[in-house]
């Protein structure tokens, strides 16, 4: 399983890659391992406002129906609209074609609380 | 060992459109002695039905043996045991249909006119009364045609309340033990929800609450025992807690089969809680429906239960439609009258002293598939359980076996899965709920295949990997059923 060192991540399994005011959302390797083949996401419309710790979507696998957690408070840039039609992407390129949204960071939100790569494997060890 | 499942003749059957074949038909009427009219020449176009495409012509006994295959395939309680947590599949005693069946009950059309339905309304009024004691609540309704209709149901009481007095309020707390409906009804109703992660505990705690509630918050919505099988043993505390801030405690009652004869809700400071007839007090899940999720409230709800009302006065029942604060109503006439009629049949066959033991019988049950099997598979939090036990494939994952292959496996020895990947707050979850109405043998043979399951994960995980083979169908393809669903026939 894969945690590049470049992404932030969140105890709600979603990773964060910041570059400048703008951040992209997605699911780790981790989450599309649990949840098992992913069959319907749901995602917000580009413009709209997202919430640090609230959620901003939904993804649904054969198992079970989960929200998708804000990593960070601001507006939504981009949508990935791909993944909606091709769910399967997040499970087999969660890093990659599977980003969900791109944010831009509103000026308060609090990055400090993202897990590194490395404190993220020792919190999903610990999970287990 | 030996497997419960053995061959057996299966035949195919095509779909009932298939079948068809020009000209035939069920009955053959005999030839008519007045002259033939054609319906467009004497009657207006707009009452003249259409011919229904693709409507199948086929013969009587091609239909009777169309269906009798279809039943076939099914596996049902009738066939075997059925340990479905969260779902409480206890068998529906045949009594109950006997008495669904009685033509008074049977034939009643629900127009006909209240002196004509005394019968049907003495039943309903009796069956409130029965579920009001038994769940220590003021007064019952028994609209509500499923246990999520009943949440709505509670919740718009809840709303109505809160308006009533001028100060409505716009959140409710619903921690993650709850039933997955749960936050989808507090929507539905208008309500934000505040989620309480009770971080791996397995029950909630007077200090989660607390840290949420304030007095924009209606209240607390919890399942008790909860989606763990868990009694939630602060539910006093916490319900003082939630009304000492004006709020209201909704309890989910469907999981009451564990409580029934031993917890009275109401003494517990809950306002309103649904009932699940289906569940608790045995009446068919059927294809999906129809269910019946009548609602109790205490005293302050009271003036909102959906009308109309049964009352009785000087030995007359009659509909009451005079209740100005009421909600209005939640389904069509009165509720499905047939299921509380099995549900009234259950109670009074099992008496006070019978509803308690089954509940004594289903906690028993459940504890003794806890502890013979916690060893052989992880059990997600070791203590005293409610109705169900909550296992995981944590013991199994080593050899590559997932909770999946297991319950595809348990099918090719003649048992329905267990709940399978639900609570979420336990990975891998199996939850099962053998319910009261199983022997102690049908428990220790499931115990000694769940055993023997086991091995075969460590010894030969292919066995697993490729379950069921029994079966008609084989493995079925979920995710491309749930990508690429084909959901009617072109």
């Amino acid at each position: 399983m894969e945690f590049p060192k470049d992404l932030k991540y969140t105890k709600e399994h979603e990773w964060v890659k910041v570059e400048g005011n703008i951040a992209t959302v997605g699911i780790t390797d981790y989450a599309q391992d649990s949840l098992g083949d992913v069959v319907y996401v749901e995602l917000p419309q580009e413009g709209a406002s997202v919430t640090k710790h609230e959620p901003f979507g939904v993804v649904e696998s054969v198992k079970a129906v989960s929200d998708l957690y804000s990593p960070l408070s601001g507006s939504v840039t981009e949508v990935n609209d791909a993944i909606v039609d091709s769910p399967e992407a997040i499970n087999e390129d969660p890093y990659g074609d599977a980003w969900m949204i791109k944010v831009e960071i509103s000026s308060d939100s609090d990055l400090g609380d993202l897990l590194t790569a490395d404190e993220y494997q020792k919190f999903i060890e610990e999970e287990k | 060992m030996e497997a419960n499942g053995t061959k057996g003749l299966v035949l195919e059957e095509p779909l009932i459109f298939e079948k068809s074949f020009p000209g035939r038909a069920g009955i053959g009427p005999a030839p008519s002695d007045v002259p033939e009219a054609d319906p467009a020449s004497v009657l207006p176009s707009k009452f003249l039905r259409k011919g229904i495409e693709g409507f199948p012509d086929i013969s009587e006994m091609d239909a009777a043996r169309h269906y009798t295959r279809l039943s076939q395939w099914n596996f049902g309680l009738d066939s075997g045991f059925y340990p479905l947590g969260s779902c409480t599949m206890k068998y529906n005693p045949k009594i109950n249909e006997t008495a669904a069946r009685l033509p008074g009950f049977a034939m009643l059309h629900p127009y006909q006119p209240e002196h004509l339905s005394q019968g049907a309304l003495e039943l309903m009024h009796s069956l409130e009364g029965y579920l009001a004691e038994i769940s220590g609540m003021e007064a019952i309704t028994l609209q509500p045609s499923a246990g999520a209709h009943g949440e709505l149901c509670g919740l718009l009481m809840m709303a109505a309340y809160f308006k009533a007095q001028g100060k409505p309020r716009t959140k409710i707390i619903i921690p993650d033990t709850a039933h997955g409906t749960n936050p989808a009804s507090s929507h539905l109703a208008g309500f934000k929800v505040v989620p309480v992660k009770t971080e791996g505990k397995g029950a909630l705690s007077v200090e989660m609450v607390r840290a949420v509630m304030d007095e924009d918050t209606a209240g607390l919505m919890l399942t008790n025992p909860n989606t763990i099988g868990l009694f939630e043993r602060n539910i006093k505390e916490i319900a003082d807690l939630v009304h000492s801030k004006g709020g209201l405690v909704y309890c989910d009652g469907a999981n009451m089969n564990a409580i029934m004869g031993l917890v009275k809700l109401g003494d517990l400071g809950v306002d309103v809680v649904q009932l699940n007839l289906h569940k608790t007090f045995s009446t068919p899940h059927g294809g999906g429906g129809p269910g019946s999720g009548p609602v109790g409230v205490g005293k302050v709800l009271e003036p909102y239960l959906p009308c109309p009302r049964i009352k009785k006065e000087g030995g007359k029942y009659s509909l009451d439609f005079n209740r100005p604060d009421t909600i209005g109503r939640m389904k069509a006439f009165y509720g499905n009258f047939s299921i509380m009629v099995r549900a009234y049949s259950y109670i009074r066959r099992m008496g006070g002293a019978g509803l308690k033991r089954a509940s004594e019988t289903a906690i028993l049950n459940a504890n003794y598939i806890k502890e013979r099997l916690k060893g052989t598979y992880h059990l997600a939090f070791d203590e005293p359980c409610m109705h169900e036990a909550v296992f995981s494939d944590k013991f199994q994952l080593g050899s590559g076996i997932s909770t999946m292959d297991i319950a595809k496996r348990l099918i090719d020895y003649g048992y329905h899965p267990p709940t399978v990947y639900f609570p979420l707050v336990v990975h891998g979850a199996i939850m099962i709920e053998p319910t009261e109405t199983e022997t102690v043998d049908t428990l220790d043979r499931f115990i000694e295949v769940m055993k023997a399951i086991a091995e075969e994960a460590k010894t030969n995980p292919q066995l697993l990997k490729d379950a069921p083979t029994k079966t008609k169908i084989r493995r079925v393809d979920e995710t491309r059923a749930a990508r690429e669903p084909i959901l009617r026939w072109k």
